[in-house]
């Protein structure tokens, strides 16, 4: 018994406010606190064996020799994998049938073509024994010179950015808004490579039974990894079960599998038993994804009002020799500003290093400090108020394309964010305030944007003949709390109290939730967990409806609204019927319904849709050491309907506080000749501690958009990063009058 | 990580044979030796585990009014051993500016000052280090040394020694008590660390199989109490390595220094006391102009490796700001960011 829904209807008798709007705390909150939350890596199936990787020191070249044999008579080694012995493999893994399919490397050959690339496997009955078997191989290499850093090879304009984006795009005619403009700035600014580093490294545990495969691993698209892993072993994706209850972060880098993962499985594979694979910290940095470095040139003219006449932004990236990412920075100038003219551009180099990937606020970030920073450079130019300034070239419509916004409350946002942080009384000029005990005190603030992006996804909704209900979506977890929100969604789609609802998630047998990514989750697959109730509703309501013997009798499928497991009829809510009584008449055990979430391509054509938030931020910075402290962040932002407002806030702080770190910490430091990275472990390679952030708070905006999606949810995942960097280091200008144009801001940028 | 013999010894003398075996090392709190394991930049074939001898876990105050701090006493109860905070701040303020609250329950005072140096090359097993590999070369030495040393550094090596803890130990006189096959001996903790030379393997003057077993501070120490303080410059506001630090102790009376000491931490392979310094300051007036002119001398034989000449000046800075907060006097209570630029800011003070 099946009903489906299309993405975006809505039918009458679903409300919210029930569930959705609550501040929850996290359903999986006692599991992770208690230390009983099962991660992949936590696993261990009877038989297991354990597996490490052997990688490459060199950036480039080939491996001449392995000392397998070494390895092998290591007391508990079973096996290493080498590209000799390596299982084979249906597709290859260099090819590439769409662009979202990246390059593996699974030891098809003796390249080797960045820092920490995979080149054999060790399998043994311990990990210390894997360990020093890996450790035994002693590779010896052919060495060719490392391309290293933005100027390390010859540029070029890649074909596409982003997810494909044109590199060069423009409205408008720049040179000539330059030419009549006023005032002008031009500026260059620089930010760095950096590592996902998310808690939970990379880890796989891998059992074939013939041709069937079970994998626990994190996937923040276990479709696409069912896909993938199915392609490249030949066999059908259902053959293929993968477990992600839950994700200890992935910020973009467990988007794709990535070949570690699938090198895991070619272990359990050649060995006929479960085998185990864990990145160290420092095999992270390459084969799991960056954020690539940028070289960004801002070129911005305002008329005698400081409007901005034209808008030019040039952005040089980076991607690996073999494969194609390129963060698309200058792309950030599209949305926030109103300009006549707007030219965007990118060019790149292929350096010997992993692959560059989506990682969180993939180009939004890496173009929002940029843009920021040269926004604060015009209005102080302009002799503006920076606020005033961005108010002045408001975006009414979506500046690149002239399209409406499907809602934008960044008005708002300005608003109460300035109100809050007490930015009125801020003096125009740099280096005018000094606290109590004399540290140069500074405020910045930054526009936050992010659009509103939806995947595809499905979802299962049953209805019980006890009158409980479940939900079921392959949705993943990374932390966000989506095992909570979407419980929510769930509960309010199925007119249930949330503690009669089952709500299945995390593995890859349950309906294809799409990938949790592009701050798009909620919104997709939370459509289809809504819609897949509202069709298992609709089901119900007919049974009732259509039986002389229900009180609902004749009142029409549209005549019914749902709540706390009963049918009300919508004009006489004295007459109800529980879900429990209509099945039980009509002699069904369950009956189901499914709901797709997907975006409307209509209002895909009409509206520009974007998330918007403000960032106003105070540092201090000492006179003498330039030691720098953020003291107090405020975000607002306006990102459409909250489904909960305690893990929405858990995302902005997370993203504020990334922006802190990419304005301040982060940065994979690079050997200038060999092309490791001398930082790859969590003491060297910064990230804020709670010292660096002693005050941030998140303003949520009322937003309603009904263009969106039904329930108007737009993403909160990424927005935070995004204007925050930039707020940060404007603070640090207004307080020192130094303009930090390469970050993480040193301190020997401070020192003047 | 390769197999390796463990054995426990239960008095100092079992340990001192345990560890006369080539090849040995001792174990106290592992938070070095066990991360240069698995990274494969140390495979000692023995470790003689050492935290089950009890004489090293004391804090005994001696007849002649000195201290002696058993080299197991954990980094944490060190610092927060309250007539310790009292007597030597600075000390304690360097220990809680170290490291994370974790890393200071287990690390031992022992292996503070043993701890190896940060240097990422050092780490990076496959490139040349003179120190982890003598002979090898210096891979520093034109890559990534923004952080690295501008004094006392050789074309051998130009790491720096990363310990907070013996930053102001050095300027209050510590003395290293080392107990060996030949019998105990006392090494001043100046003279403890060497620089490197033409033999950056040789970190410190302890014989193979030796075993530090307390580090002493003698009575005078504590006459500094009232103006003595730490300062880190980090490069986030905790948990971060010094990229350059400074302890001072000063005596003051009428407005003139009686007594000072200077050390500065992250800018060699040792701590390293700044006697030329102290010198220029002894009886000079207490004030900035003074402080100045000692920070010029502290620095007057520094010089740049690579693309760290920055830290010279951010040195000099450092030595004139911490003599002045010393000068100030030492605060009542533990900056809840101890040694941080930030300790004062309102809001931030807790009882340590
Ligand atoms: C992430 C991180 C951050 C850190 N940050 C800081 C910081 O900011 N400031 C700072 O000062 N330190 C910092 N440390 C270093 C830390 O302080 C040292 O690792 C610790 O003090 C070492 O003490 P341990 O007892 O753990 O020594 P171990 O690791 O057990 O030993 C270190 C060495 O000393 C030898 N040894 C130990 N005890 C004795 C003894 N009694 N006699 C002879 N030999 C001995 C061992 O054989 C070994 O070679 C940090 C460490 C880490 C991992
Ligand atoms: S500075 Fe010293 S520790 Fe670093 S690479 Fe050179 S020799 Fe090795």
């Amino acid at each position: 018994m099946t009903l489906e829904l299309g993405p975006n209807q809505q039918p009458a008798h679903t409300r919210h406010g029930s569930s959705i709007g609550q501040p929850l705390t996290r359903r999986d909150g006692f599991l992770k606190v208690t230390g009983t939350a099962r991660f992949a890596a936590d696993n261990h199936p009877p038989g297991m064996l354990y597996a490490a990787l052997a990688v490459s020191s060199i950036a480039r070249g080939r491996v001449v020799s392995l000392d397998v044999e070494a390895a092998k008579a290591h007391s508990g080694v079973v096996e290493v994998m080498t590209p000799l012995n390596r299982p084979a493999l249906a597709a290859d893994p260099d090819a590439k049938d769409h662009p979202f399919m990246f390059r593996l490397d699974l030891l098809q050959n003796d390249r080797v073509r960045y820092p920490n690339q995979s080149i054999a496997v060790v399998i043994a009955q311990t990990l210390e024994a894997a360990t020093e078997g890996a450790a035994l191989l002693s590779p010896r290499y052919e060495v060719l010179p490392a391309r290293v850093g933005l100027d390390g090879a010859e540029g070029f304009v890649p074909r596409g950015v982003g997810v494909g984006g044109p590199a060069v795009q423009q409205k408008g005619d720049v040179e000539a808004g330059l030419e009549s403009a006023r005032t002008r700035i031009e500026a260059t600014y620089e930010t760095p490579a950096q590592y996902h580093n998310a808690m939970e490294p990379h880890a796989i545990v891998a059992a074939w039974d013939g041709d069937r495969l079970s994998i626990d691993t994190p996937s923040q698209g276990l479709a696409m990894a069912q896909g993938r892993i199915a392609g490249l072993f030949g066999i059908a994706p259902q053959n293929v079960h993968i477990r992600s209850p839950f994700l200890g972060g992935g910020f973009g880098s467990k988007g794709m599998i990535s070949g570690p993962q699938v090198l895991g499985i070619l272990a359990a594979k050649l060995v006929g038993r479960p085998v185990k694979l864990v990145l160290r910290r420092e095999q992270m940095f390459g084969p799991v994804g960056h954020r690539a470095p940028t070289r960004q040139t801002l070129r911005m003219g305002m008329d005698g009002e400081g409007r901005l006449t034209a808008i030019s932004h040039h952005a040089r990236t980076t991607s690996s020799t073999f494969d194609d990412f390129f963060e698309p920075a200058a792309d950030a100038s599209h949305t926030l500003y109103a300009s006549p003219a707007i030219a965007t551009s990118h060019d790149a180099v292929r350096l010997d290093t992993g692959t560059p990937l989506f990682m969180r606020a993939p180009g939004e970030a890496t173009g929002s400090i940029a843009l920021e920073s040269a926004i604060d450079e015009a209005a102080h130019a302009c002799g503006m108020d920076p606020l005033e300034f961005r108010l002045r070239n408001y975006a009414e419509v979506e500046p690149m394309t002239g399209k409406p916004f499907s809602s934008k409350a960044l008005r708002e946002c300005y608003e109460q964010a300035a109100e809050r942080f007490g930015w009125a009384s801020r003096p125009l000029q740099p280096r005018r305030m000094r606290d109590a005990d004399g540290f140069l005190t500074g405020w910045g603030m930054g526009t936050a944007t992010f659009p509103a992006i939806m995947f595809q996804a499905e979802a299962r909704a049953v209805l019980r003949a006890d009158g409980s209900g479940l939900m079921e979506t392959g949705a993943q977890d990374m932390g966000q709390g989506a095992w909570t929100a979407f419980a929510q969604i769930a509960a309010d789609g199925l007119g249930l109290d949330i503690d009669q609802v089952d709500f299945r998630a995390g593995s890859s047998d349950l309906p294809n939730a799409g990938i949790a990514g592009g701050s798009g989750h909620t919104a997709t697959a939370g459509m289809a967990i809504h819609n897949a109730g509202a069709a298992v509703i609709a089901r119900l309501a007919d049974l009732a409806t259509g039986n002389e013997a229900s009180p609902l009798f004749g009142a029409g499928n549209e005549g019914v609204l749902a709540r706390g497991g009963r049918l009300y009829r919508r004009d006489d809510e004295s007459r109800s019927e529980s879900y429990a009584d209509i099945l039980a008449r009509a002699g069904l055990a369950e009956i189901e319904g499914r709901g797709k979430g997907a975006p409307d391509p209509a209002s895909q054509e009409t509206y520009a849709k974007h998330a918007h938030g403000a960032v106003f931020a105070e540092v201090k910075v000492d006179p003498d050491l330039g030691q720098i402290r953020v003291t107090r962040l405020v975000g607002a932002f306006a990102a459409g309907r909250v489904i909960n407002p305690r893990l929405v806030r858990s995302q902005y702080y997370g993203g504020m506080i990334w922006g802190v770190s990419f304005a301040l910490h982060e940065e994979a430091v690079t050997d200038r000749r060999s092309g490791r990275i001398q930082n790859a472990n969590l003491a060297d390679y910064h990230v804020p501690v709670n010292a660096d952030v002693p005050s941030v708070e998140a303003l949520l905006v009322h937003e309603d958009d009904p263009h969106v999606n039904a329930l108007g949810i737009k993403g909160v995942g990424e927005i935070g990063i995004t204007g925050t960097a930039g707020a940060v280091t404007n603070a640090v200008w207004h307080a020192t009058g130094v303009r930090p144009r390469r970050f993480p801001i040193r301190i020997e940028d401070m020192l003047g | 990580m390769r197999d390796f013999d463990y054995v426990r010894p239960a008095t100092i003398s079992e340990a001192l044979v345990a560890a006369a075996e080539p090849g040995s090392a001792y174990l106290a709190g592992g938070t070095n030796l066990l991360d240069l394991m698995k990274g494969g930049v140390t495979s000692p074939e023995r470790i003689v585990d050492i935290t089950r001898l009890p004489e090293l876990n004391r804090i005994e105050t001696l007849d002649d009014g000195g201290l002696r701090i058993g080299a197991l006493v954990r980094n944490a109860d060190l610092a927060h051993d309250p007539a310790f905070a009292k007597a030597y701040p600075a000390v304690a303020e360097a220990l809680l500016s170290g490291a994370s609250a974790q890393l200071r329950n287990a690390a031992t005072a022992g292996g503070n000052l043993l701890q190896r140096t940060r240097c990422s090359y050092f780490y990076d097993t496959a490139s040349a280090c003179n120190r982890r590999e003598p002979g090898s070369g210096c891979s520093a030495l034109g890559g990534e040394n923004r952080l690295h040393a501008i004094l006392g550094w050789s074309d051998a090596c130009i790491a720096t020694h990363p310990s907070d803890f013996c930053v102001p130990l050095v300027a209050l006189d510590a003395v290293v008590e080392i107990e060996g096959k030949q019998g105990r001996r006392h090494v001043t903790l100046e003279e403890f660390h060497r620089l490197p030379g033409d033999t950056p393997q040789r970190e410190t003057v302890l014989e193979p199989g030796e075993l530090i077993v307390a580090i002493r501070l003698p009575a005078e120490a504590a006459s500094f109490a009232a103006h003595a303080r730490y300062l880190k410059m980090r490069e986030r506001t905790s948990y971060a390595f010094a990229v350059v630090s400074a302890a001072a102790a000063l005596t003051v009376r009428d407005g003139k220094i009686r007594a000072a000491r200077l050390a500065l931490g992250g800018v060699a392979a040792k701590p390293w006391r700044a006697r030329a310094a102290e010198a220029v300051l002894l009886g000079a007036d207490a004030d900035e102009a003074a402080f100045v002119r000692a920070a010029d001398a502290a620095l007057a034989d520094a010089s740049p490796p690579g693309d760290n000449a920055f830290k010279i000046e951010l040195a000099r800075r450092i030595v004139v700001r911490t003599l002045m907060s010393a000068l100030a006097g030492t605060p009542a209570l533990m900056p809840a960011l101890p040694a941080s630029p930030f300790s004062s800011l309102p809001g931030v003070r807790h009882d340590a």
